[in-house]
């Protein structure tokens, strides 16, 4: 036996509710992020993913008395991205029951930032979140994107993964934006790039559409296959995908 | 009621552990207090991160004095992930990367050196099987299920092997691309590399497994 591979949901919240519709049976309230953090559990997911996009600071307490519910209850691993920008929110975060802590868009303007948490939190807390687009201007045909994609980061995306894992990022959640909202498939040539540059696991994420669109992600070396809407909409069941995974002899919990 | 301390010397969340042992029926605090450390039912010993931080913040609250008295009285210890490292003589952990950082020396409960794993991706992060020995209490009911690690060091040789007077200590093994110590029964002082408190159902099994026993 071995490692399995990982299936994981995510969930964005904004002043601690669960947003995006979410369509699950049986929920009283699709909403409640610790109730649909019950439900991910117990329909198999290897661990979860809340994406805070709050804009206020405000609404980030919010985030955090939510992490602090969700972790109270559901005994698997949580990882919180979104508006981290100092070692200090990774510290509030991990102190609230957050496993791993995501960085995005501030580690791209300060990437000090993923040193210092890395070196004071341990890299296997330490997720680097990282938006990317096809670019012509970039040496690898990749760049990093801020803003949800709307943005370059000027980065080769390629360079700034390699880069960041030197600093200690621990693990690489690796968001296509060109494949993200399209149901095509994952982006099988940048996550078998980021393969090759880099040794910490990858979470494949964008693109995910049906059952069958798993496996090649894995084939091009995902150690980890993330989706949101597919799931919330039970457009796919996260034992679907691990049964087509083991249909493939891939390892799955 | 029976109660448990978790030992806080400033290693990482200790919030899930709490709730999680809660859920075997146990009282359970969390502090960094010499003397309820010693006196609790049980002592779980967390820890994340690297192993030299750790060791620091573990010599500051004098945690290798709280274990030895401990066992010495028979008393139960549970050490998690680099909880467990630090049970060890040393690790190899930074030692060759920073000379500022010299906690590399373990509390040498049992000999042996935590070393990297040497694997393809690291760190080791996921769900992982075990192979446990039919003697085990620790995996009474779970022998077959998986649990939750995240690591990049581990023991990759078990070298205490006690005859006569002593009872050997069953050692479970689990496999990423090499062989590991994933935990140990040793009398009164249990350990696992993975995260109990984060395995789910299983997890939360084997917590109540070592509970029974306080």
């Amino acid at each position: 036996m071995s490692l399995a591979l990982r299936v994981i949901p995510c969930l964005d919240v904004d002043n601690g509710r669960v947003v995006k519709g979410v369509n699950f049976a049986n929920l009283r309230d699709a909403g409640d992020p610790v109730e649909l953090a019950r439900a991910y559990g117990q329909a198999g997911a290897d661990e979860l993913v809340f994406l805070d996009i709050s804009a206020s600071s405000s609404n980030r307490e919010t985030t955090l008395e939510m992490v602090r519910r969700a972790a109270d209850e559901i005994f698997i691993p949580l990882t919180v991205g979104g508006g981290v920008r100092t070692p200090e929110d990774v510290d509030r975060l991990l102190r609230s029951g957050a496993d791993k802590v995501g960085i995005n868009t501030a580690g791209l303007a300060n990437p000090d930032l993923i040193s210092e948490a890395s070196r004071r939190f341990g890299n296997q807390c330490i997720v680097l979140s990282v938006d990317v687009r096809r670019s012509a201007e970039a040496a690898s045909g990749f760049e990093a994107t801020t803003h949800g994609g709307r943005q370059s980061s000027g980065r080769d995306a390629l360079e700034w993964i390699v880069e960041a894992v030197e600093r200690g990022a621990g693990e690489i959640l690796l968001n296509s934006m060109d494949a993200d909202g399209t149901k095509a498939g994952f982006d099988i040539e940048l996550i078998t790039k980021v393969r090759a540059a880099v040794n910490v696991p990858i979470i494949a994420s964008g693109g995910a559409g049906k059952v069958e669109d798993f496996y090649p992600a894995v084939q091009a070396g995902a150690n980890a296959l993330l989706a949101a809407s597919v799931f919330h909409f039970g457009q796919i069941t996260i034992a679907e995908v691990k049964s087509e995974l083991a249909s493939h002899n891939v390892v799955v919990r | 009621m029976t109660d448990v301390v978790i030992l806080d010397y400033g290693s990482g969340n200790l919030r899930s552990a709490q709730k999680a042992l809660e859920t075997t029926g146990v009282s359970v605090t969390v502090t960094s207090d010499f003397e309820t450390a010693l006196n609790a039912d049980g002592l779980v010993v967390p820890g994340v991160g690297a192993f030299s931080a750790c060791m620091a913040g573990f010599n500051s609250v004098r945690g290798a004095q709280i274990i030895e008295r401990r066992l010495a009285g028979g008393k139960a210890v549970l050490g998690i992930c680099v909880g467990m490292q630090i049970l060890f003589d040393s690790s190899t952990e930074h030692q060759d990367t920073d000379v500022e950082q010299t906690n590399w020396n373990g509390i040498s409960q049992w000999p042996g050196v935590v070393e990297k794993l040497q694997a393809q991706v690291l760190p080791h992060m996921g769900w992982n099987t075990v192979t446990s020995p039919e003697q085990s209490k620790m995996f009474a009911g779970i022998e077959h299920e998986r649990f939750y690690f995240l690591h990049t060091y581990a023991a990759t040789k078990w070298i205490l092997n006690p005859e006569g007077a002593f009872r050997a200590p069953l050692v479970t093994w689990t496999n990423y691309e090499q062989d590991f110590v994933s935990a140990v029964e040793n009398g009164p002082l249990w350990a696992t590399q993975f995260h109990p408190e984060k395995s789910g159902p299983a997890g939360l099994r084997l917590l109540q497994n070592w509970v029974d026993t306080l």
